[in-house]
């Protein structure tokens, strides 16, 4: 019988590993998975590769993985944001590694490492120092440069409500980086506000079939960065 | 809203901004970067239907919130609580840059650090040691979409000019640029360089060539008007 469901965050993250790649859905606070990422701090696993768009706020949620010193290296396209503190110290002290890459290419990196894809071309970044010692080719007259596809041991993610297979809806622009991170992860694990029975959700509105979700976690009432943030609160 | 210094001449903020949605045409879909660009929404003549992108994941991007109304899981690419209007979209990046990347949006508004009179936008970064550098969505805009709009301060806060002969920061993309909105004037890119096409009310031909660090052509409707 098919069973993805996990009784808490914490067991849904319990074998995430040192030195390991996860992707973490959201852009800024809509769609961040506040609650697993809290129980990786929680779990503590280290020398993370995190794959992001950017590298949180305040001192919770990705903000506070990285100020815990369990990120060795940021993989996103804009690392700054108005509150984000915490990833600037360390990348000046040079204790956290960088890179960057524009928001289109990281998605298609992404979309490319989920569908088998091992690289591909695209114009973005032609003239510019991010395309500096990468191949490039012709097309039709115009240059391209190769990018890699991007792959994951684990993708943490947030939806608003998933079927007992792990077939996924999400709230507004909360979907963001989340559908195509699901794909490109080894074990996608998933918070969302409600689980519901198998045929519940119309399969005409799915939109992350749940082949590509592996673990389920309730969590009813997530919290919201920006109010965390308000209130200065830090984690743990 | 006015931060018009008083006795400098030219456009404030939101005169550029309306002098730009000018240029937007009925039946387009249009990204609009973070910032001055964002206004220019505000200003598109009635009559004209637009469709806006945030490549955060919606097409039909509406105004902010009345209060009470804020989401915080319905922001734009600025991470600013906006709404959605009736016929809006959701979907996430790969399709949202497969918008941009895949040359189906129309029209993008941008600022930038420095315009060079061939096209050359760089909106990025100063390069400087110990900036952190953040690209965002901007390298694939310029990329993909086939009309690159700049809407920018013709100076620093320096009083630096911003369009010059060659950017000294890094590019954002190379021959990109069409057509810049200053608080002093219009400028299109030609193959022969900056054209001024339009000047602010009271501002002069030359008092743009003394602030531009390039040399200016004199645009044919400018020397008719």
């Amino acid at each position: 019988m098919i069973n993805k469901q996990f009784g808490s965050t914490a067991d849904a993250v319990a074998d995430i590993f040192d030195g390991a790649t996860v992707m973490v859905g959201g852009f800024g606070e809509a769609g961040s998975p506040i609650e697993l990422i809290h129980a990786l701090i929680d779990q503590g696993a280290k020398n993370l590769t995190v794959v992001n768009n950017n590298t949180g706020s305040g001192h919770v949620g990705l903000a506070a993985l990285i100020e815990n010193r369990q990120v060795g290296k940021m993989i996103c396209s804009f690392p700054r944001t108005a509150n984000s503190k915490v990833f600037p110290e360390l990348y000046r002290a040079g204790e956290i590694e960088l890179e960057l890459v524009p928001q289109g290419t990281l998605a298609e990196r992404i979309r490319a490492g989920g569908a088998g894809i091992p690289a591909f071309y695209t114009a973005t970044t032609v003239g510019t120092p991010l395309a500096e010692g990468k191949e490039t080719r012709v097309f039709d007259g115009r240059e391209y440069v190769m990018e890699p596809g991007l792959k994951a041991d684990f993708a943490l993610i947030k939806c608003k409500k998933a079927d007992h297979y792990g077939n996924l809806i999400y709230n507004k622009t909360a979907r963001n980086f989340s559908p195509i991170m699901a794909t490109a992860a080894k074990t996608t694990i998933v918070q969302t506000q409600q689980v519901v029975q198998a045929g519940d959700i119309d399969p005409e509105v799915i939109v992350t079939p749940g082949i590509f979700v592996h673990r389920l976690v309730e969590v009813p009432d997530p919290a919201h960065e920006s109010v965390l943030v308000a209130a200065e609160r830090s984690y743990p | 809203m006015n931060q018009q210094t008083e006795n400098r001449p030219g456009w404030s903020r939101d005169e550029m901004a309306q002098r730009a949605a000018l240029d937007i045409p009925d039946s387009t879909y249009v990204n609009l970067g973070i910032g001055m660009p964002e206004l220019v929404a505000k200003y598109v003549p009635a009559g004209r239907e637009v469709i806006y992108h945030t490549e955060n994941g919606l097409l039909g991007m509406g105004p902010a919130p009345a209060a009470g109304q804020e989401d915080p899981e319905l922001i734009n690419a600025g991470k600013r609580q906006i709404t959605a209007v009736p016929g809006a979209a959701y979907f996430h990046h790969a399709d949202s840059f497969t918008m941009i990347r895949g040359h189906h949006i129309d029209i993008c508004v941008l600022g930038a650090m420095q315009v060079a009179e061939n096209g050359d936008l760089a909106n990025w970064s100063t390069g400087a040691p110990g900036a952190i550098p953040a690209v965002g969505g901007a390298m694939d805009l310029v990329a993909g979409v086939e009309t690159i709009y700049v809407i920018t301060q013709h100076c620093t806060r320096d009083g630096e000019p911003k369009l010059i002969e060659s950017c000294t920061y890094p590019l954002t993309g190379p021959g990109v640029v069409n057509r810049v909105y200053t608080d002093l004037a219009v400028i299109d890119i030609t193959p022969k360089g900056f054209e001024v096409i339009e000047l602010a009310p009271g501002v002069s031909f030359d008092y743009v060539q003394e602030r531009t660090g390039a040399k200016l052509i004199s645009g044919q409707l400018l020397a008719s008007a």
